[in-house]
């Protein structure tokens, strides 16, 4: 049970950059990717700043293969977790037991609210390869069948913490050995029913979000995916490349507060990290440096640095959220974030909170503001909190 | 593991779990819908106004489920929906199409995302443990038992709620009509399978489990083991994962005493139970299920509820011929679309 799972191979795309050398040349060269929608077709469009990835649907039809039409969710999807898995370099993938654990939270939705317009006015219209693909799990599918993949096909929706639940049941099921390599992640395109709906909750930054940050105004919606390639130990043994860290720790708690709103304590997020820490047998001291959530609204911010300050009192880890570059990408960000932790643990890198102006009061750390190498990093720790108290925490260990 | 209680909300009179499924509910048409239960017995009435059909079934399984199983919190919260909740998708989706996406109210936003049951059951009970929706289409109540199991095995937790749950919107309805889905010519229930064709009859369900890890004196079944599969090649690679599964459990197809199929009525979705019960399960009692609650990607979790039902019953009253041959292994075998296949093997106590 307690064999290790190593991360083997990684793959992002966000709005700042299709590759995860791209993103890492962003988040180092701090060039933030929050600009005013330039693809997403809404009414809304010169309101709010968005993360979107900087390529048309007809683009993303190019990039990934898919017959354009397809909805964009699961070419950002395919796009990514095909990077994940040629970077894993697995030579022999079909005789072993592979799955594809993705996440998202509202699937095809970007072509079913297409289709909502001419079906509204009568239901005998709209076309149906619009709304095929609405559910959730028929994006994995498209994507499973693409990659190639068959032997396990799962997708986990949990709002904003989907896909760190898809990476650590991913992580479950090679320790319960059930499966030997797992891409896990997850992805989420803009889509005007997210926007219209985070907008109706009066939580969208007009400007450029500013998280952490003691006169935060709220957060801007990215879009995105991001997957790593989890393996057994058999199977890292068999690989001549090298791999980028261990997930040594994990843990799922919620916070049973409110349907929407975080605790004032912070209690689902505090639950998670200690969870996280205990499994990995770690201290808070060990803690080099945080992937908080981080998303820019009070609330999160506030809840989150609660549940920081009580767990990391007296110690210094760094910490930073990186949604000032990306934006919040709901299901995705768990993944993303989860190969920007992996390659913060493997290089000893920690990445700036961009925008960041005045410390929040009462919070007694200061994220960081500057990208820097810090080698002496060893584990790293992500949060990912969501709607419905959803709290989950991964912690990525040096190898 | 143990199924230690169980609470079912279907189109069948379920809720309440009488001794047996008496006077079965006839639908006409192309459609079975829910026979919801009194929910002020088992929700707080300011809360059931709030919520709309799918999260109150969803919330009243479950909060029934834990009372028949006496346990305030459990370990964790699973469960599988494939559709989500949607009426509360439709209804902000269609005000964000006609008023151009001005003036929208957030209740019906906040309340479409997929994890709202799993989540209002946690609000309710105040259950800060893991919780966890999978939204995998035909395979979701599979992988959130699969979940479950995990958790149980890995000593993570000793109870664990899950439950499986789809509903029908008349839009939804409409568009996996158009589909073709669902019969075009209406149809009883009752007569599903007595004139096969193209296309089934929709169905929706809320099924919730409370799974344990030690036994007790009130335990319906065990549970030994759940599997699913994609997109099989052919039936060949169907009969090597039965076999595979079976294998897996220490047992095979002789040890079985029933086998619960997912026959819908449609022509080509049922071939395959077809073949299979022309060879594999030739001297097996087989019974299928969906003439009483309707074809939907959760179904399993009815079949599930309907499996402990029987063994807790000790006979299965759907086949007289078995009525003195007690149910110590039961089978279910089902197919969403031929997408995702799943078994599920249950035994008595």
């Amino acid at each position: 049970m307690d064999q290790p799972v190593f991360i083997a191979g990684a793959g992002v795309i966000s709005a700042i950059g299709n590759t995860v050398a791209q993103n890492l040349l962003s988040l180092e060269q701090e060039k933030t990717g929050i600009a005013p929608i330039q693809y997403l077709d809404s009414e809304h469009k010169d309101e709010f700043p968005v993360g979107e990835v900087k390529l048309s649907n007809d683009e993303l039809a190019e990039l990934s293969g898919f017959k354009p039409g397809i909805s964009r969710t699961a070419m950002l999807s395919l796009i990514s977790a095909r990077e994940a898995l040629t970077d894993a370099g697995i030579a022999n993938l079909a005789g072993l037991r592979t799955g594809f654990i993705s996440a998202n939270t509202v699937g095809g939705m970007d072509k079913t609210e297409d289709f909502f317009r001419d079906f509204l006015s009568d239901n005998a219209k709209g076309r149906l390869r619009d709304v095929v693909n609405h559910e959730c799990g028929a994006v994995t599918n498209l994507v499973a069948d693409q990659l190639g993949i068959r032997h396990y096909v799962s997708t986990i929706s949990t709002a904003c913490s989907s896909s760190a639940n898809a990476i650590m049941y991913g992580a479950r099921l090679i320790k319960n050995n059930m499966l030997d390599v797992v891409i896990a992640g997850g992805t989420d395109a803009l889509t005007r029913f997210t926007l219209n709906g985070f907008n109706t909750l009066m939580i969208l930054d007009k400007q450029p979000c500013q998280p952490f940050d003691a006169n935060r105004r709220g957060l801007n919606l990215g879009e995105g995916a991001g997957y790593v390639v989890l393996i057994s130990e058999r199977i890292a043994a068999s690989l001549k490349k090298e791999l980028y860290c261990t997930l040594s720790g994990y843990h799922n708690a919620n916070d049973a507060y409110h349907q929407t709103a975080s605790s004032p304590t912070g209690t689902g997020s505090l639950l998670a990290m200690e969870g996280a820490l205990k499994r990995s047998g770690l201290q808070p001291a060990d803690i080099g440096y945080i992937n908080l959530h981080g998303t820019g609204t009070q609330n999160n911010d506030s809840s989150e640095g609660a549940a920081i300050s009580k767990l990391f009192a007296g110690h210094n880890p760094k910490m930073s959220p990186t949604k000032a570059f990306t934006g919040h990408t709901l299901g995705a960000s768990g993944g993303i974030e989860a190969v920007f932790s992996a390659l913060a643990v493997q290089r000893g890198l920690v990445y700036p909170n961009l925008r960041f102006e005045t410390p929040m009061e009462g919070f007694p750390f200061t994220p960081e503001t500057r990208f820097s190498s810090q080698p002496e990093i060893k584990h790293v720790l992500s949060n990912s909190f969501g709607f419905g108290g959803n709290c989950s925490s991964l912690i990525f260990s040096k190898l | 593991m143990y199924i230690r209680a169980a609470s079912n909300i279907s189109p069948q009179n379920t809720f309440g779990n009488q001794p047996l499924l008496q006077e079965l509910a006839e639908y006409t048409g192309d459609r079975l819908s829910c026979i919801e239960p009194d929910y002020k017995a088992l929700i707080d009435p300011k809360l059931i106004r709030r919520m709309s059909r799918i999260i109150k079934m969803g919330v009243a399984a479950g909060m029934d489920c834990l009372h028949q199983a006496g346990i305030q919190i459990p370990d964790a919260i699973i469960t599988g929906t494939a559709y989500g909740c949607l009426e509360d998708t439709n209804t902000f989706l269609s005000k964000m199409v006609q008023q151009n996406e001005e003036a929208l109210a957030p209740t019906a936003f906040i309340q479409s995302t997929h994890n709202t049951i799993s989540a209002q059951i946690a609000l309710l009970l105040q259950c800060h443990q893991y919780n966890n929706t999978f939204v995998n289409g035909g395979a979701s109540f599979e992988n959130a038992l699969l979940d479950a199991m995990m958790l149980l095995y890995e000593g993570e937790a000793s109870n664990v709620l899950v439950g499986g749950i789809d509903e029908i919107t008349n839009n939804s309805h409409a568009i996996l009509k158009r589909i073709g889905l669902y019969r075009s010519q209406p149809v009883s229930n009752f007569e599903l399978f007595n004139t096969p064709g193209k296309g089934t009859m929709a169905g929706e369900g809320s099924a919730f489990f409370m799974l344990s890890k030690d036994a007790s004196d009130a335990d319906w079944a065990k549970i030994d083991g759940v599997s699913s599969f994609y997109k099989p090649r052919n039936t060949a690679e169907i009969k090597q994962q039965i076999s595979i599964f079976l294998q897996s459990q220490n047992t095979n197809v002789h040890e079985i005493d029933l086998v619960i199929t997912g026959n819908n009525g449609d022509l080509r979705n049922d071939a395959l139970y077809g073949q299979l019960q022309q060879y594999d399960f030739a001297n097996v009692p087989a019974i299928n299920y969906k003439a009483l609650c309707g074809e939907y990607p959760t179904s399993s979790a009815f079949a599930m509820w309907l499996a402990a039902h029987e063994i807790k019953n000790g006979t299965c009253s759907f086949v007289p011929e078995s009525e003195e041959i007690p149910l110590k292994k039961v089978l279910i075998y089902n197919h969403y679309e031929n997408i995702h296949h799943s078994l599920i093997l249950l035994s008595a106590c």
